[in-house]
């Protein structure tokens, strides 16, 4: 047997203690007490939304932004927040002050390199979130950090001034060609990573950008390590709806992305739906 | 509080409080236990399990709706002996109280899956799973026929020996619950489980097609919880001595209260628990706070109350 499932998940009520709009975002700070302490860059909180008399039965999951262990709230957790749904949109409509359900940590984190290497950190729309905090954590091992960041327009880029002092470099790619290169993400990667020697890829987006980044890193053979998103409805391994499609000797295996994951061996997902709906 | 006596009975197993888990909502039970102690309620009811290993369907395999949502999984899972290598004796390890929930293709591997389980010590009743929709063919869900249902109840029998209570858990989506769970009962179930998921659907209307990828799914939660009631309230009426594991949208201490009153013996928390990992034990505290609150000083006063002086 592994180590325990949900080891230092802990439920909570969280005070929001910050609620800002970025661009189409919201950057949310949450007071989380010892929550915070076993955060590793990579882990997700999962969150009951629409309050006690709602429809809404289902947690949210959302990638870690931030921790703190000890800030000026104690331990603190951020979030960056699309209201894209139901559930986003009533959390980021929480006002300072309100308590908030919280899961956490959960998830696997990013597997950090053993030995100094050049990484590459590639993220897509706000999924570039929980890069920030893993770019502190690989700079101050000595690893060279690059950090790409793609989405489809301009304000669609998250990248706050303080996350930018943790990397090398920072090259931005929009598809609208509204800023930085234009063109999709996956195709500015194979030059930067001849230009940068890398070494080792992170990636966190939608599953199209994996997907492509996956590609990349095969050709180059590199290290892949990707963030997967696929829906859930607990967060805790109880619900198998969020399943990711690996490799193993049978053909196919689908494993929990939320116990498994998010953090995954990008050369062991299957990545093309046309062979999993064949294997199925 | 006067002292409550909370215990429940199925066959000859007794439980020490009614609540229990629903299965395929607490997976093997390791992953809720890190949020209470399993010891405190019922029993576990586990992931149904087939003879051999299962990959389930492809995602998406969950849709939200309105107070619930549609799963389809397709009974993924390790397979009988995996599950017997892995997940048992870590429950029995636990002391944690385990009912094996099980599902077969066929007849046979009903009967395999209860051979299997006979030898197996600190189990304390067997469910059968005879009406998971999520099948390729609507044909194969068991429960939608009482001679399928009878023929896969007596290959249980037949097979599982001993004292082991045998559980049978039926669908709603039969136009008479109640001839179905007479046909189970005929063939020699302990207890009856009520009710499965109901058969749902959701079409996207921004891609314009099914949601799921396996099209249809289960519909779980508190939008089935009225099925649920009337379902069990109909079969208590007409066996109100065979004891019923309800189960259907329950989510809090009040609505595990209405399961018991229409003659549920025992209630299982389900989709609660992905709400909320603690449900079946916050769900547990609030009913026996209700039971003595009403005046109840033995849950067996509760059970069919809904149909006295009727």
């Amino acid at each position: 047997m592994s180590a325990k499932i949900n080891q230092f998940a802990t439920q909570m009520l969280a005070e929001v203690i910050s609620n800002k709009k970025v661009g189409p975002y919201h950057h949310m700070v949450f007071a989380v007490g010892d929550m915070a302490s076993h955060v590793k860059p990579g882990n997700f909180v999962a969150i009951s939304v629409g309050g006690e008399q709602s429809s809404l039965v289902l947690r949210r999951a959302f990638a870690i932004y931030r921790a703190l262990d000890k800030g000026p709230m104690g331990g603190s957790i951020e979030l960056v927040v699309a209201p894209h749904g139901q559930g986003s949109r009533w959390l980021c409509q929480r006002a300072v002050g309100d308590l908030v359900d919280f899961i956490g940590p959960l998830g696997t984190a990013f597997g950090i390199p053993t030995v100094n290497a050049n990484a590459m950190l590639v993220g897509g729309g706000y999924g570039s979130a929980p890069l920030f905090a893993l770019a502190e954590l690989l700079k101050n091992k000595g690893c060279r950090v690059d950090m790409v960041l793609g989405a489809s327009t301009a304000n669609k880029i998250y990248a706050p001034l303080e996350g930018k002092r943790s990397v090398s470099s920072l090259t931005l790619t929009t598809d609208d060609g509204s800023t930085g290169i234009h063109g999709q993400i996956s195709e500015a990667i194979p030059r930067l990573i001849r230009e940068f020697g890398t070494e080792v890829i992170y990636s966190c987006g939608p599953m199209g950008m994996l997907a492509a980044v996956a590609k990349i890193a095969e050709e180059f053979n590199l290290v892949h390590q990707c963030a997967v998103e696929e829906s859930m409805a607990c967060g805790i391994g109880v619900c198998m709806t969020c399943v990711i499609p690996v490799k193993n000797e049978d053909g196919i295996k689908m494993i929990r992305s939320c116990i498994d994951g998010p953090v995954m061996d990008g050369s062991q997902v299957i990545w093309d739906r046309k062979t999993v709906m064949d294997a199925l | 509080m006067s002292a409550l006596d909370f215990s429940t009975k199925i066959g000859s197993k007794r439980f020490s409080n009614p609540i229990f888990t629903a299965s395929g909502c607490a997976s093997s039970g390791q992953e809720l236990a890190q949020f209470f102690p399993l010891t405190e309620i019922g029993a576990v009811v586990t992931k149904s399990i087939m003879v051999k290993a299962r990959t389930g369907r492809a995602t998406p395999r969950m849709a939200e709706t309105p107070s619930g949502m549609l799963n389809s999984i397709g009974l993924q899972g390790p397979g009988i002996d995996t599950f017997l290598e892995r997940d048992i004796p870590w429950l029995v390890e636990q002391q944690v109280k385990v009912i094996v929930s099980i599902a077969g293709e066929s007849v046979d591997e009903y009967g395999v899956l209860a051979r299997r389980l006979r030898a197996v010590a600190g189990i304390s009743a067997v469910e059968v799973n005879i009406s998971c929709p999520n099948v390729e063919n609507r044909g194969q869900v068991f429960a939608c026929h009482p001679d399928t249902s009878i023929a896969v109840i007596e290959a249980v029998r037949r097979n599982i020996g001993g004292e082991l209570p045998i559980i049978a858990k039926l669908s709603p989506d039969v136009t008479d619950i109640v001839e179905i769970a007479r046909a189970v009962i005929n063939a020699g179930v302990d207890g009856l489980a009520l009710i499965n998921t109901l058969l749902g659907m959701v079409i996207d209307t921004n891609t314009m097609k099914p949601k799921l990828a396996g099209k249809t799914g289960g519909l779980s939660g508190p939008a089935i919880r009225p099925v649920a009631v009337r379902a069990i309230y109909q079969v208590h009426q007409a066996f109100p001595d065979t004891p019923i594991v309800g189960m259907g949208g329950v989510a809090s201490g009040r609505d595990a209260l209405e399961l018991i009153l229409a003659g549920a013996s025992a209630v299982s928390v389900g989709t609660a628990s992905f709400g909320n990992p603690k449900a079946a034990f916050d769900i547990k505290n609030q009913l026996a706070e209700l039971l003595t609150e009403k005046g109840f000083n033995d849950l067996r006063d509760a059970i069919g109350f809904a149909h006295r002086g009727i």
